[in-house]
């Protein structure tokens, strides 16, 4: 799936500009805390996240995060839309929400690139 | 019987053969869609063949696609004009001097078939299809040139030039041991610029010639500690990364408050952040757990009221260490 197709199937904005539509999706992962993006997320995948902070552009060119799409239809602020900009990370807002943007892709066959985690980092007692 | 002519043999330079083998690279790489022309000027059957000269004439073009009800159904093209001057024709039907034999290919081919095609029918042009054979394009030799350059040029932006003048630092300094240091105030709080010492770190290892799956990793595992200063450390601290053939070592290292319990905090799910740092995403008590995955070598000393240090090494292949592998062996042994 391509950015074009991807913006179509979420009724999505691009908020970014000059971004690199050509560049393939291989997978989605969805997540609001950044450790849990940073510790399960596979390359060139798409984060969907209900964050709009700068941070979500960091961790999303740390882990080689694709496209971020930003749910129910938030405007992130100015200081993370210049750093998606200077970073070539495309930026997409959809008026929808996290479940159903999920549901979305994977019927659409977006296969999910969050990696399982181990037993031993399991425990949050 | 047809006889294979002899293959022409001929010295080339290296610089030469790195170029050529980059064009054909990109032949493979680059699809038609990218490079094809949309919106094709289109005749129709009916159309008559002095129309069609007006076109071309006007357009600039030496052939069109032939549609009749959204069908592709033939090639007009100058030959085909000139083959009907000659007969002073020029009131005829499109239909009566169309090619219908087609040849077309496919908008998600890669460029290289279309060059095939090209050459093995002697056409000027193909019409492109979609996977239902619908028309979406035409290409031309002209086209994929054009294509061709731009993705060259493209190649050869300056991030290549960066990367390619970096990544020989190691190669051209000959020492007992090189290493290259980089060092990186973090500020306290500082959320709006948190990871941008992360995002220098990741930039200069690929340009210094890790691999993707090394900066990566030395990514996310100093974007974890960069944060982590930025969320614990009372006056902030110092992140130093030092680079050398074999091995990545990163510090980080602050002044205070300290750890309670260092065992405590590397269990995944321990945290001590604030509600504040939670609503940035941060502070799930799974940064250090991130850390140790992504690295070989970890260790964290933490004394309360004084100060933390962790070191964390990642340690490189042969064939992905940086500048010449003699160098990588030096090193080693």
């Amino acid at each position: 799936m391509d950015l074009c197709e991807l913006t179509a199937l979420i009724e999505g904005k691009i908020i970014t500009r000059d971004c690199d539509t050509s560049r393939p999706i291989k997978g989605c992962c969805g997540a609001d805390l950044m450790s849990d993006v940073l510790a399960s997320i596979q390359p060139d995948a798409l984060l969907l996240t209900g964050l709009c902070n700068p941070q979500i552009v960091r961790t999303a060119q740390m882990a080689d995060v694709t496209a971020i799409v930003i749910v129910r239809g938030k405007n992130p602020p100015k200081e993370t839309i210049d750093l998606a900009n200077e970073e070539g990370i495309p930026l997409i807002s959809s008026p929808f929400g996290m479940f159903e943007l999920c549901g979305r892709l994977y019927k659409a066959g977006l296969p999910s690139l969050e990696n399982q985690v181990s037993p031993e980092n399991c425990d949050c007692g | 019987m047809d006889e294979v002519p002899p293959r022409k043999t001929k010295t080339i330079t290296d610089q030469a053969a790195e170029n050529i083998t980059r064009v054909e690279e990109l032949a493979y790489e680059l699809k038609v869609d990218v490079v094809m022309s949309r919106d094709a000027k289109e005749a129709s059957p009916n159309m008559k063949m002095g129309e069609v000269l007006d076109i071309f004439r006007q357009a600039r073009i030496s052939g069109a696609p032939v549609i009749s009800q959204d069908e592709l159904v033939g090639i007009i093209s100058i030959e085909d004009i000139i083959r009907c001057l000659r007969q002073n024709d020029l009131d005829s039907p499109v239909s009566a001097y169309m090619s219908t034999k087609l040849f077309t290919v496919r908008q998600t081919d890669p460029v290289v078939e279309a060059l095939k095609t090209l050459v093995h029918t002697k056409v000027g042009r193909l019409p492109v299809v979609d996977d239902t054979g619908k028309l979406v394009g035409i290409i031309t030799k002209g086209d994929i040139n054009r294509g061709l350059l731009k993705a060259l040029q493209h190649d050869y932006q300056e991030e290549e030039i960066r990367r390619y003048r970096a990544s020989h630092l190691f190669e051209d300094i000959v020492s007992g041991r090189t290493s290259l240091i980089l060092r990186y105030v973090i500020k306290p709080r500082d959320f709006t610029h948190g990871g941008s010492a992360s995002s220098y770190i990741k930039r200069a290892l690929l340009r210094l010639g890790a691999s993707p799956q090394i900066a990566r990793r030395c990514g996310i595992a100093v974007y974890e500690a960069e944060m982590n200063l930025i969320i614990h450390a009372d006056h902030g601290g110092i992140i130093r990364v030092e680079i050398e053939p074999h091995q990545i070592t990163i510090e980080a290292t602050d002044d205070g408050p300290g750890i309670q319990d260092v065992e405590l905090a590397m269990k995944p799910g321990f945290s001590t952040a604030t509600e504040e740092v939670r609503e940035q995403g941060f502070g799930a008590g799974m940064g250090l757990v991130n850390i140790a995955r992504c690295v070989n070598e970890m260790k964290l000393d933490s004394t309360l009221g004084k100060g933390t240090r962790l070191k964390i090494k990642i340690f490189l292949e042969a064939q992905e260490a940086f500048g010449e592998v003699s160098a990588f062996q030096k090193e080693r042994t």
